[in-house]
Formats: structure tokens, C-alpha cells, sequence
């Protein structure tokens, strides 16, 4: 029984984690802040945490790095680190050779380089769904295709894409620099602000032979087991988001005053308050537990998917939730641009959309439970 | 001792023992099917006192065995797959027992826990009143000494769980004339065999009657039979429901669990699989267990010395209510028009009839312990500082 408490050091991290992102946070500055911030988090160390120490890392685990994506989420910072830690570190620890591994983990551990990762769409691993195309040249590679929505496509500095291998060698993961020749990059105007995209097209991106990093064979399961980490860690993101929607929530309505009272001594606002913190709560347990047991190496690859899929659903659910109820609870304020709730409600958008939708989660847990043997 | 030792231990016990005259017992006898056999249940209980399975959790001082949780919930998940019946015996082990080992006196603890740990005596709860559920501190029923010290009591309590099948009852009444409210209240322990008390059942939706009115005519029991001080007895109340949320609540997810795989096979069964609604539902289902169970351990796990809120705690029961009540829907819909008819009693129709049960009898999983509107109070009081209405 993995244990599900936090330890001092945990505690400590989140505290500091939310102290610095409270006062930093970014959502609503101009873009030419963005870099200084993740210097910033850089320096802090946190883009090291899940890196092992032989790759330059801290050698923490998916516990340490929920929480600092609950607190990501919370602020809704704009920063590299979704795309550079959860998604691209994640790839590179899970789906590439041990050489690569020694060889780009630690940039992406300081934090000195930013980084995302290119699957199907929507973040989809599953090779069937990969839009990009690999063929040999040479002794190197030559990528063809387009990837329609690129998070951070604008301002990566390297991708991890995985294509497709012409001639029937599976998925392979390579690296690409974003300033690579052949590659277009056209930025999205997109709702939410805090995760930018941009459409990338490879028009013929030549690579050498080194590019590619994984272990031929290999690159399926990784991938799906990097995809399996990285949607449990959108979910403590979202369980993040959904806390500030409450919290938000609370605020305002103890300072609005209607009918001679404050707003949230009615009934019927507490309720659905209280409901908020049900969903939050029970999503925030799974997320916890599912780090512990990931941390714990207690999960096999069925079992993670699984269970990452239960966290997913759940923080995408009460993040919808939570973020629609704090606009509606906020009366005409919640409908304008200057309060925060409708930035929540685009991210809890554009949460529930990106490593699988709940209809799709669900089904795969269908399909585990009930077509079995 | 190691924690897969001790899984086989229980294993093996219940192999042994849930057999023979026991053997009608499997699966029996839990919420919705108390009427089930109640005095065999009770030899039952017995057979586990001389096992050694009753009290696990208490001190070894007081007869228990002291386990880390760790080997409770072993227990607890054991006992459910070996299919062992519901526990006659639960209201006095895991509310009285823990209540009085807290707060009782040494002349109390030493007069009761064996009863309970022994299985010889069976206690109600008698909170609730006509007048007074949701809002319990409207409590009626007075309770006063006579001269040579006994207390006595006048008034009804009423839903008093298996009242009929018990011994004993722990009454919460007014000790202080006039007084109001939370004050003036005493936590009595009166037993039930006695001229001046009077049981009625009343029948449940499901034609069951589990619950029953308690009338109470200058009934009587003794001067000490008093658990805290007098005008003490909302903070003894108040500590018995804390119980509530103990380890036995993770043995009862082991139930789910296993009402969710019946479920899953009938709706393999008989088609109902394929349809993609279902599907949604039944992985649904799964997923909000996996909820319950993960919040359930981060309740046992986080450090209990903390004063601050602990959200998983208040959050749990509104949530597995609710999961459980959305199960017994789906099981009806999973079931489809032969759930119109009663399952009857013999071992082929086992699994309709739990899955009928878990539909009707979670009718009231939101109703008793605070209902749903009561929990959704208290997470938004205590929880979030929400001002009183
Ligand atoms: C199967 C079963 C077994 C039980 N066993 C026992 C037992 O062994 N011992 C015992 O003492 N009791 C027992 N109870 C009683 C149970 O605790 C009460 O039914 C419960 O506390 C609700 O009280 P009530 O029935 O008077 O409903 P009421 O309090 O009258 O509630 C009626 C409705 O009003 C709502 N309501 C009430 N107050 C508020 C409020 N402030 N805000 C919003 N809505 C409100 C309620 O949520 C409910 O929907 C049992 C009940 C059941 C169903």
C-alpha cells in the first residue's frame, strides 16, 4: 500500500511552489515576460524534478511533479513547462535510447532549452494516429507531413516527434531543431491565451542519423506509456485549476452583497460550492494516489493507462465544472474579460480535449472491463 | 507479521468456517438484507470472536488485537470476497466500542467491550427522533435520576436500525429541563429488554422492516450507565459519528467492487455490453470507485493530529452515496424489465437480487448519517467557510 500522504519535503515544495507562482504568475502579462519567468523556474530547479540524477536531474518522482503542476494550473502560468517537462522530458525518458537520454535530458533539466513533442493530434501516441512520416536518406532521415497543432509551436525550441517509419519499421522519435530547414512554422490565434499552438509543416526536414532516438522496436510502448504519465499530470494541473475556480468563487461571492446579505450565504450557492469541492477532492485523491503508485513502480502498463484515464476524466470533468459554476456564480463579472474565471474556463476547455477526451477514456475502460476474455 | 501471511490466514479461516450450517450465510445479510437469518448471523459473529476477528482495530488493553490498518483493510477486503455475510454486529463494534474505549469509563469499558468483542450483545443507535433528524439537537426525549440514582427515560426515538435484534441501545436525550439546543444533553446506555420500552417496526420500501420506533415509558437503566457527564452528551454524540468514517468504510468499497463486477457480468450476460451508453456508464462506475477508494486511503493515511480541515474526510460520504446510489441505477438499467421482478431467494438468483438491493436500499445511503443536503451544509460551512444561512 503505497502511502498517499505527503512527506515534509513535499509539503515544502508546494508551499514554495505556490508562494513564488502567486506573486510571478504571468497569465495576464504581455508575451516578452514569458522568458524571464521560465529563467526564473529554471533556476528554481523545477524542470529537474522528475530527471534522474545521472541525466542532471533531482531524481523525483511523478508526487513532486503533480504538484507543481497543480500549482501551474492554479496560476495559469504561461510557461514552457508543460511542454518542455511533462511532454517532452516524458518522451525522452520513456521512448528513446539510453545515448539520447545522456545526451538531451540534461538541457531540458536546466531548463536552458524549451522543448515539445509532436504525436497525432491532440497528443494521440497511438501509431495509426501520427501524421508525420520518416524516410531513410542516406544515412540520415528526411520528415515529411504537417502537425496542425503544435503546444508552444512558436517558441520551442526543439521538438520530439514522433513519425512514422515508410517501409514498415513502426514509430520512431526523433529530434528537431525548430529552426530546422524545411520546417514552416505558422503561430494559431487560439482562445486560450496561456497555451499557445501554431501549425507546423515539414516540407522535407533533413535530419542526420543521430536525430533519431529511440531504440527501433521500442518507441510504441514508450510513447504510450509517456502519454499514460503525462495525461496523469494534465490532471493535477486541472484539479489546480479547478481549486482557484472555487476559490475565486468563495471570494467573491463573501464580498457581493444582494437582498442585504452576502451571496454565498444562500443555500443554493453553497451547495453548488460544495459541490465543486466534492468533484476537486475526489479528483485530487486519484491524482495523488496514482502518483504514489506510479512513484512506487507498482503499476504495470495496463494498469497505468487505466488509472491515469480514471484520474483524466475526473479533472476534466470537475475542472468543466468548476469553471463554468464560477462564471455563472459571478453574475455579469464572470461574463468579463477582466476577471479571471473565463481564463479557466478556456483552459478546462482546452484541458478536456488534448490525451484523450472522457468519451474516449472511458470507452479504452470499457473495453478493459467488459471485452476481456 | 507480513501483510500476504496474514491475507491467508483470513482466507483460509473464512474457507473453513463460512461452510457447512454457515454456508447459507455467502453474501448475505448486508444493508437492504438484514432480515436475512439475524440468529445465525449471530452465532456468526461468534464463531469470529473465537477466531480472533472481532475488534481488530481496538488496544490490546481492551481485548482488541491493536492491527495497523494496513492489516484491518487486509481483513476487511478478505472477509468481503469470502463472501461473509453482513456484520449484525457493527453498530456496537465500530461506533460504541471505539466511543467508549475514548471517552468511557474504565467501569464502563470493562462491563461492555466483552459483550461486543464476544459477540453476546448487540447494541441500536437512538439518535433520531420524530421530530428531530436532520436537526438532531431538537432532541425530546428526557432523561432524569430518581432518588437511588438510575436514570430514567420518556419520549421516541424512531428509524432505530435493527432495535429488535438488539440488547442494548445508546440514547441521546435531554437531561436538563428547559434546556435547548446543543446543551443539556446525556448519552445514555439503556437496555432494551425491559417493560418500559416498546419496539415497533416499521416497513422499509423494500418490505423489510430494518428499522424500527423505540418507545420509551419511565424505562430505566443504571446510574452509571452514562458515557461523558451529564449535559456532555453532544460531544459523546458528535465523537461516535466521527467512527463512522473508519476503516470499515474501506471494507465496504470491497461490496462495491464486488456489486460493480456483478454488473459488469450481467451486463456481459445479457447484451447490455455492447450498447456505447452503457459502456460510458459502467466505465463510469469504475472510475468514481477508484475516486472513493483513493480519497478513502488519504483519509486514513494524512496525519490525523492536523486541525486543520481535512477535505477528503468531509467530502466521503456525500460522494460514496452518490456512487452508489448512480450504481444501483445503472444496474437497473444494465438489468432492463426482468429487474421488475423480485429475485428469489435460491442461489441462482444471488446476483439480481444484490443488484435489486443496491438500487432500492441506496435510496436511503443519501438520507441516513446526514443527508445529502446536510453533507453539502457542512463541506460548505466547514469546508469552504461559507457564513450560515
Ligand atoms: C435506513 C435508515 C436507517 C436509519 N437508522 C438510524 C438509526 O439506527 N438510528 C438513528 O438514530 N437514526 C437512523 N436513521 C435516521 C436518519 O439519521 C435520519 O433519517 C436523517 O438524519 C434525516 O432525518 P429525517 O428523516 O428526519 O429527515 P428531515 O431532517 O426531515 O429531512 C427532510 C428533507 O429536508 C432536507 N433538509 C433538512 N434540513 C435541511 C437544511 N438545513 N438544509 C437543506 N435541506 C434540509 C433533508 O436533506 C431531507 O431531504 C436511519 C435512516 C434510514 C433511512
Amino acid at each position: 500500500m503505497s502511502s498517499l500522504a505527503l512527506n515534509d519535503e513535499q509539503r515544502a515544495l508546494r508551499e514554495t511552489v505556490a508562494d513564488f507562482l502567486a506573486g510571478h504568475g504571468n497569465a495576464r502579462k504581455e508575451a516578452d515576460s514569458d522568458a524571464g519567468l521560465w529563467r526564473s523556474i529554471a533556476e528554481l530547479g523545477w524542470a529537474a524534478v522528475q530527471v534522474p540524477e545521472e541525466f542532471g536531474g533531482l531524481g523525483l518522482g511523478a508526487v513532486e511533479l503533480a504538484l507543481l503542476m497543480e500549482e501551474m494550473g492554479r496560476s495559469l502560468a504561461r510557461t514552457p513547462f508543460f511542454a518542455t517537462v511533462v511532454l517532452a522530458q516524458g518522451a525522452l525518458l520513456h521512448a528513446a535510447g539510453e545515448a539520447a537520454r545522456q545526451r538531451c535530458l540534461p538541457a531540458l533539466a536546466e531548463g536552458t532549452r524549451s522543448a515539445t513533442l509532436i504525436l497525432g493530434p491532440g497528443l494521440d501516441a497511438r501509431a495509426g494516429s501520427l501524421t508525420l512520416h520518416a524516410r531513410r536518406d542516406g544515412e540520415g532521415w528526411r520528415l515529411e507531413g504537417e502537425s496542425a497543432q503544435v503546444l508552444d509551436g512558436s517558441s520551442a525550441e526543439l521538438a520530439y516527434v514522433a513519425a512514422r517509419v515508410e517501409g514498415g519499421d513502426g514509430v520512431a522519435l526523433f529530434e528537431v531543431p525548430a529552426d530546422a530547414a524545411g520546417l514552416q512554422r505558422t503561430a494559431l490565434e487560439v482562445w486560450d491565451l496561456t497555451r499557445p499552438q501554431a501549425h507546423w509543416r515539414f516540407a522535407g526536414v533533413s535530419l542526420d542519423a543521430a536525430a533519431r532516438l529511440d531504440v527501433p522496436g521500442s518507441a510504441a510502448a514508450g510513447l504510450a506509456r509517456a502519454q499514460a504519465l503525462a495525461m496523469l499530470q494534465l490532471a493535477a494541473e486541472q484539479v489546480g485549476g479547478a481549486a482557484q475556480c472555487l476559490a475565486l468563487t468563495t471570494a467573491y461571492t463573501a464580498e457581493r452583497v444582494q437582498f442585504g446579505r452576502a451571496v454565498a450565504s444562500f443555500q443554493a450557492v453553497k451547495h453548488r460550492c460544495a459541490e465543486m469541492m466534492v468533484r476537486i477532492e475526489t479528483a485530487r485523491s486519484v491524482v495523488r494516489g496514482v502518483a504514489a503508485r506510479v512513484a512506487a513502480a507498482s503499476l504495470d502498463d495496463a494498469a497505468l493507462a487505466a488509472e491515469a484515464a480514471a484520474a483524466r476524466v475526473l479533472a476534466t470533468e470537475a475542472y468543466r465544472y468548476c469553471a463554468q459554476e464560477a462564471i455563472q456564480l459571478h453574475g455579469g463579472v464572470g461574463f468579463t474579460w477582466e476577471y479571471d474565471p473565463q481564463m479557466h474556463f478556456k483552459r478546462a476547455q482546452w484541458a478536456s480535449q488534448w490525451l484523450g477526451t472522457p468519451r474516449l477514456l472511458r470507452e479504452a475502460l470499457a473495453a478493459q472491463l467488459l471485452d476481456a476474455a | 507479521m507480513d501483510e500476504s501471511t496474514f491475507r491467508k490466514e483470513v482466507a483460509d479461516w473464512m474457507a473453513a468456517r463460512l461452510s457447512g450450517r454457515f454456508a447459507c450465510l455467502k453474501h448475505r445479510g448486508g444493508p437492504g438484507d438484514e432480515e436475512a437469518w439475524p440468529a445465525l448471523r449471530k452465532e456468526w459473529e461468534q464463531e469470529m470472536a473465537a477466531g480472533g476477528w472481532v475488534g481488530l482495530g481496538w488496544p490490546q488493553a481492551h481485548g482488541g488485537r491493536d492491527l495497523p490498518l494496513a492489516l484491518q483493510l487486509a481483513f476487511h477486503e478478505e472477509y468481503v470476497r469470502a463472501g461473509g455475510p453482513g456484520r449484525i454486529g457493527h453498530i456496537g463494534e465500530t461506533l460504541l466500542a471505539p466511543t467508549l474505549i475514548a471517552l468511557g469509563t474504565p467501569e464502563l469499558q470493562r462491563r461492555f467491550l466483552p459483550g461486543i468483542r464476544e459477540g453476546r450483545e448487540y447494541w441500536a443507535q437512538g439518535y433520531s427522533e420524530p421530530g428531530a433528524g436532520s436537526d438532531l439537537a431538537a432532541i425530546t426525549t428526557r432523561c432524569w435520576q430518581d432518588e437511588d440514582g438510575n436514570w430514567r427515560l420518556q419520549g421516541q426515538k424512531v428509524w432505530t436500525s435493527l432495535a429488535h435484534e438488539s440488547d442494548w441501545i445508546f440514547v441521546l436525550a435531554r437531561s436538563t429541563p428547559g434546556s435547548a439546543g446543543r446543551e443539556g444533553l446525556s448519552f445514555l446506555l439503556v437496555p432494551l429488554d425491559q417493560p418500559g420500552i416498546e419496539i415497533h417496526p416499521i416497513r422499509q420500501m423494500t418490505g423489510e422492516a430494518e428499522f424500527n420506533s423505540v418507545f420509551f415509558d419511565g424505562a430505566v437503566t443504571d446510574a452509571d450507565c452514562i458515557v461523558g457527564k451529564p449535559g456532555e452528551g453532544w460531544k459523546v454524540a458528535m465523537a461516535l459519528l466521527g467512527f463512522e468514517r473508519g476503516v470499515s468504510t474501506l471494507g465496504q468499497q470491497m461490496h462495491f467492487s464486488h456489486e460493480l463486477q456483478l454488473l459488469i457480468d450481467a451486463a456481459r450476460a445479457n447484451g447490455a455490453a455492447r450498447d456505447p451508453v452503457i459502456r460510458q456508464r459502467i466505465a463510469d462506475a469504475w472510475i468514481g470507485l477508484r475516486g472513493l477508494r483513493d480519497n478513502g486511503l488519504r483519509m486514513l493515511e494524512e496525519d490525523t493530529g492536523s486541525t486543520t480541515v481535512r477535505p477528503e474526510a468531509l467530502i466521503y460520504k456525500y460522494a460514496w452515496s452518490n456512487w452508489h446510489r448512480a450504481l444501483g441505477e445503472l444496474a437497473m438499467d444494465v438489468i432492463g424489465v426482468a429487474g421488475d421482478v423480485r429475485a428469489g431467494e435460491d442461489a441462482g438468483s444471488d446476483a439480481l437480487r444484490r443488484l435489486q438491493q443496491v438500487f432500492f436500499f441506496s435510496r436511503a445511503d443519501t438520507i441516513y448519517a446526514g443527508t445529502n443536503e446536510i453533507q453539502l451544509n457542512i463541506i460548505a460551512e466547514r469546508g469552504l467557510g461559507m457564513p450560515r444561512g
